[in-house]
């Protein structure tokens, strides 16, 4: 086995892609319909606001933290923009949405970033009471209820495709919304900050031994209280997303989808534990999750399935990833024995 | 060029109205290597994390390089030339090499963005100063404990140290190791680089300083020329109290063993162990760290399956797959390292003490016996000399000597027919140390088997009556408490 | 002053708790009075904080070992719907159902409970996955079997003299559901506080590996907690049927929110190795008597709830942070 290859079978992220592989041929089998540009099209296309959150997320868990919020404070964010521009009467283009939304979910982030970094509370715990503050202040403080109409803006950005791709055979067309560059641009901006900024380098260092990253001068409150403030605006263009696709502002259809998103991030291969994963890991996660929900119908299995995949899936997934920690465990120790 | 390169004056500080350090001063020369000795809890690593910056002074000033500061925050301590080298080395497991080395120096120069090329660079240059190879794009948390070391001492080197702060350096590497560690030090002083060393051991003290100071509960005991320093000085200088070492004898040995090891082995580890100790006998079992003696204890405690070779308890055959059927054989063991292994820190003393014997302390319909537990708690504080107002205080309140004591309680409540220690008294205060023997030796006077597993060789001398050597995995060499020496012991297990 | 400290500091999370109840029922006595300060109304209150409570005990067992039950409200909602698929099989979607029927199907929530808890513990004892993904997945694959069994919605039709039986109230004054509660409680409080595994889960969640050098069954402590868990779920999920007379996949979907919620006011540790019932128990009741309160108020939605329960927990966090005396040790 090359060097390269025997390196690259030491990532999940490998494992992770290998069961993508599996699963495309298997769906391509039974259908016939998986390997089709229009496919692809539709894929990605659901995967835009899963893949959203999924960054947040993976910031988060890389930190040694857990959001749970996000779906939360996505929902309560673009149902505050969306009806305060209704209410404006507001005609101009998709930017001032945007600043909105990243402003307003950046201020929510800061809550939780100011709870468990400055105070360094529990992130499951509250994140989780986060969320239903949030919860709270769309549906009670707020009196949210369906909204029929967005502003044109928003309309437009929404209707608009990047592309359209049609299957030759069945004459489908798929339709790729513009809302496509925002998360292609997400991705791109956290992979910079990821990797050639101290301060992703902080958060990497910060999941792997804060008393350590506070000895070697990175300010550990400041970067944590930063990372969810990241994920809130992260959230908020998520929302905004979800929304202008939909053509309506729907205040619980985001609800829920937290298990979803750090199910993919962590069958990624991301560690719960904090301190590795990487986003192309994240990003294979979450595609997975999101083939085997949008894949059922091309397999003929109904669509009341979908959970009991999913769930499978994340069992499986996990549960295969703790067995292999324990295996590395077991080779790094007796490697370090032949080495002495 | 000034006097000293450090001179920490009157420095006072406390913690949450406990004082940690009371007016205590420190002052090193250029180039000097100084050793900075005393107990654990006595405040050195306070003052370490003073002077670097984690933490800040109540009262007091430290002047570096002539300059005086009454407050320092880490990243000035870093500009200054002040590099520590913590216990735990502050690395980060989950990032190569590489970026570990790089790190400190890119932030010291307040970077924002990564320059991958630079930061090899950087890396090169360090690992390039001491020597030291090893694979840049390895996870530090692949590496030995000593490779660990090496990258940390790399890093302090880069930012133009003057002076760099070791915190017990020694407790996790080998013989080799530390001797390997001594060179680097001592080609650090020849670049003009002052060392200080933390330490509570003895040996350490003599072979490496030039200089010393001991401080004792907060406060500075004395300093000066190492070569004024005797052992019974330093002991009574760390401890304020005079101690008389008693050799252990054996009386009544049982007639047959109690636990028999016949060609144990375990692959990767150790091979061929045979072993068999009596009833009143403490026999000691020591070796180089990497020797495959922890895997040995661990073997007898049933927490490593082994591969081939019997364990017989009263000549019976005996199959230990889990600690608890060690337990149920007779088998007790303090584990080394007590912080991981040892202790539910934030839970009570009590319940550290009763947690093995939990299943005996059953009263009608299963129920727990609470009455009778507060007994046992009691019995064993007294017994073993824990210093607690209350067993319901958590262990965590504990010094380091009394925790161990705690240790020490949870089986002797069980009162299994062998004992297994795995270096009983590290990172034990003294006097506690004498109080830990004289505890192990009157078990075995009561027909208790007591096995210490140690690397601390006065103290297998002191206590064990027979001496097993393992090297490599096996066992090679045995001795009786007559003829063993030292050096005998050293000749052995090098 | 210094003994009021002493004994607040004993029992914190209880008094703290007590205190909060006090407050809020002087205040709905001022302003709700009536509304509030009836028997029907504490009758109500008695009668539904069971289903989300008997989740709660579940869940506070797994977060004292440092774990925590997300499968909670999957496992609930599969065992109604898999009773209720036993009892349409047995007497018909319109038939009538003998009361002494009721034990087998208890002895069939406890099983079903079990197994699912089971199935838990195996994947965090054994495998060694983190509680949070495991039962994350174990509920998503529940509540998917769940989907399956009843094509996603209600399914109300079937011999309602089970939900009956524990709709009624004993002596027109104790609700059933409230003896099952209590009956419940009473078995973990003699688990907890008579028989050793209460003492030897809060070890096992201060340090699993010392726990296991010091020869604790890690591995059948762990089983123990999820099955007890489990089957606590699975009560809850028969008292949701009996209180809706109707069972689907995905009711009572805040509810693993609430359980949580509980369990951290009630003063148990996310990090497991601490925990009371008593504490657990009041913030149950208090959680209840503010949903209740806050009910009387037609003109504020009851949507508030969410926005006060959320508050409550994340204020009862900052009062530790306070009262540890956290913020001077940095």
């Amino acid at each position: 086995m090359s060097k390269t290859l025997k390196k690259l079978t030491r990532k999940s992220e490998f494992y992770t892609f290998l069961i993508i592989v599996v699963l495309a041929i298997a769906i391509e089998i039974a259908s016939g319909q998986f390997f089709t540009a229009n496919n692809f099209v539709d894929i990605l296309n659901a995967m835009i606001v899963p893949g959203l959150f999924a960054i947040a997320e993976f910031m988060v868990l890389v930190s040694g933290g857990i959001e749970v919020s996000f779906p939360a404070a996505a929902s309560l964010t673009v149902y505050a923009t969306t009806k305060l521009l209704l209410d404006k009467g507001y005609e101009g283009g998709i930017f001032l949405p945007l600043i909105m939304v990243i402003v307003i979910g950046a201020v929510l982030g800061a809550f939780n970033g100011f709870l468990i970094g400055y105070m360094n509370l529990t992130p499951m715990i509250v994140t989780l009471g986060a969320s239903s503050v949030f919860k709270g202040i769309m549906q009670g403080a707020l009196n949210s209820k369906q909204l029929a109409v967005i502003p044109a803006g928003m309309k437009k950005f929404g209707v608009d495709a990047l592309f359209v791709s049609t299957n030759p055979v069945s004459g489908l067309t798929s339709k790729m919304p513009m809302t496509f560059i925002v998360f292609v641009v997400a991705l791109i901006l956290a992979y910079i900050l990821l990797n050639y900024t101290f301060f992703g380098r902080a958060i990497y260092a910060i999941g792997g031994n804060p008393q350590s990253a506070r000895c070697a001068g990175y300010k550990v409150e400041r970067t944590k209280f930063l990372i969810y403030v990241i994920s809130g605006a992260i959230a908020g263009i998520g929302g905004l997303c979800r929304v202008c696709v939909m053509q309506q502002c729907h205040p619980t259809n985001m609800l829920g989808m937290e298990m979803n998103v750090i199910a993919g991030v962590v069958l990624g291969g991301t560690a719960i534990t904090g301190g590795s994963g990487s986003l192309a890991g994240c990003f294979l996660g979450t595609l997975l999750i999101v083939m085997v929900e949008n894949s059922m119908i091309m397999l003929g299995i109904p669509t009341t399935w979908k959970n009991v995949f999913t769930g499978a899936l994340i069992v499986i997934g996990v549960g295969i990833s703790a067995l292999q920690v324990k295996r590395a465990e077991k080779a790094a120790e007796l490697a370090r024995q032949e080495k002495a | 060029m000034p006097q000293s390169l450090l001179n920490a004056v009157d420095i006072s500080k406390s913690f949450a109205g406990v004082h940690a350090l009371k007016n205590v001063s420190l002052e090193i020369k250029p180039g000097e290597i100084h050793c900075l000795a005393g107990e654990n809890g006595c405040g050195k690593s306070t003052l370490i994390k003073i002077i670097s910056g984690v933490y800040q002074m109540d009262s007091g000033y430290i002047e570096f390089n002539g300059k005086k500061f009454t407050k320092i925050t880490p990243s000035e301590a870093i500009a200054l030339g002040i590099q520590v080298i913590y216990q735990d080395f502050a690395v980060f497991p989950n990032l190569t090499v590489m970026e570990n080395l790089a790190i400190n120096t890119e932030l010291a120069a307040n970077r924002k963005f990564v320059n991958w090329k630079r930061m090899r660079r950087i890396a090169e240059d360090a690992v390039a100063k001491i020597g030291f190879k090893v694979d840049l794009d390895a996870l530090v948390g692949s590496l030995s404990v000593a490779e660990k070391q090496m990258v940390a001492i790399s890093r302090a080197l880069m930012s133009d140290a003057k002076l760099i702060i070791m915190d017990e350096p020694t407790t996790a590497l080998t013989k080799k190791e530390v001797k390997a560690l001594f060179e680097i030090i001592l080609k650090l002083k020849e670049q003009g680089i002052a060392i200080l060393f933390v330490s509570h051991k003895l040996n350490e003290v003599f072979e490496i300083s030039e200089r010393f100071t001991i401080f004792r509960s907060g406060e500075l005991v004395v300093t000066g020329s190492t070569k004024e320093l005797d052992d019974r000085k330093f002991t009574y200088y760390m401890t304020g109290r005079e101690f008389e070492n008693r050799v252990f004898v054996p009386e009544k040995l049982t007639e047959k063993p109690i636990l028999e090891l016949e060609h144990l082995g375990l692959k990767g580890y150790f091979e061929d162990i045979n072993l068999s100790v009596r009833g009143g006998e403490i026999l000691g079992i020591t070796g180089l760290l990497d020797s495959g003696r922890t895997e040995l204890g661990l073997a007898m405690f049933g927490l490593k399956r082994t591969d081939s070779g019997k364990i017989k308890m009263h000549g019976k055959d005996v199959t230990l797959s889990s600690p608890r059927d060690a337990i149920g054989a007779g088998i007790g063991y303090v584990p080394e390292d007590r912080l991981s292994e040892g202790l539910f820190l934030p839970q009570s003393i009590g319940d550290n003490i009763v947690v093995s014997e939990l299943d005996k302390l059953r009263g009608g319909m299963g129920t727990y016996d609470i009455a009778k537990a507060d007994e046992e708690k009691q019995l064993w504080v007294k017994e073993l000399g824990v210093k607690t107002l209350d067993h319901k205080n958590a262990a965590s309140t504990l010094s380091g000597g009394n925790q161990q004591k705690v240790v020490l309680a949870k089986w002797m409540a069980v009162n299994p027919d062998v004992l297994i220690l795995n270096g009983p008294t590290v990172g034990v205060d003294i006097g506690s140390k004498h109080d830990i023997h004289a505890i192990l030796q009157k078990q075995a006077k009561d027909g208790m088997a007591v096995i210490i597993i140690s690397d601390d060789l006065p103290e297998i001398l002191q206590n064990c009556s027979r001496i097993l050597v393992i090297k490599e995995g096996r066992f090679v060499a045995e001795m009786s408490a007559e003829e063993a020496s030292e050096d005998a012991i050293l000749e052995k297990m090098m | 002053m210094d003994t009021v400290k002493r004994i607040y500091n004993k029992n914190r999370e209880v008094y703290r708790l007590l205190l909060i109840i006090v407050l809020w029922m002087i205040f709905m006595a001022i302003t709700k009075f009536k509304k509030f300060y009836s028997f029907k109304n504490f009758q109500t209150i008695a009668s539904q904080f069971p289903e989300y409570g008997l989740m709660a005990l579940g869940c506070m067992l797994c977060m004292m070992t440092g774990g925590i039950d997300l499968s909670c409200v999957g496992v609930a909602n599969l065992t109604s719907i898999l009773v209720v698929n036993l009892l349409i099989a047995q007497f018909g979607a319109e038939g009538s159902m003998p009361l002494g029927y009721t034990v087998v199907l208890f002895a069939v929530a406890v099983v079903l409970g079990a197994v699912a808890g089971a199935f838990n513990g195996f994947l965090i004892s054994t495998v060694g996955v983190p509680p949070i993904l495991a039962t994350l997945g174990v509920n998503e694959l529940l509540t998917g079997i769940s989907i399956v069994l009843t094509g996603g919605s209600p399914v109300s039709s079937f011999p309602k003299e089970f939900c009956e039986l524990f709709s009624t109230n004993i002596g027109g004054v104790v609700p059933v559901r409230l003896v099952m509660f209590i009956v419940v409680a009473i078995v973990i409080w003699f688990m907890l506080e008579k028989t050793d595994y209460g003492l030897k889960i809060k070890l096992l969640g201060t340090n699993q590996n010392v726990a296991k050098f010091s020869g604790l069954n890690n591995v059948g402590l762990l089983m123990k907690t999820y099955i007890t868990a489990g089957i606590c779920s699975a009560l809850g999920g028969m008292l949701m049927m009996s209180n809706y007379a109707s069972v689907r996949a995905d009711y009572g979907s805040q509810y693993t929110m609430q359980a949580i919620l509980i369990v951290v006011l009630g003063g148990v540790s996310p990090n497991g190795g601490t925990g009371k019932l008593s504490g657990v128990c009041t913030a149950i009741v208090l959680l209840k008597l503010l949903e209740s309160g806050i009910n009387r108020f037609h003109n504020i939605s009851s949507y508030y709830i969410s926005l006060i329960w959320g508050g409550v927990l994340i204020l009862a966090l900052v009062m530790d942070y306070f009262s540890n005396g956290q913020h001077k040790k940095v």
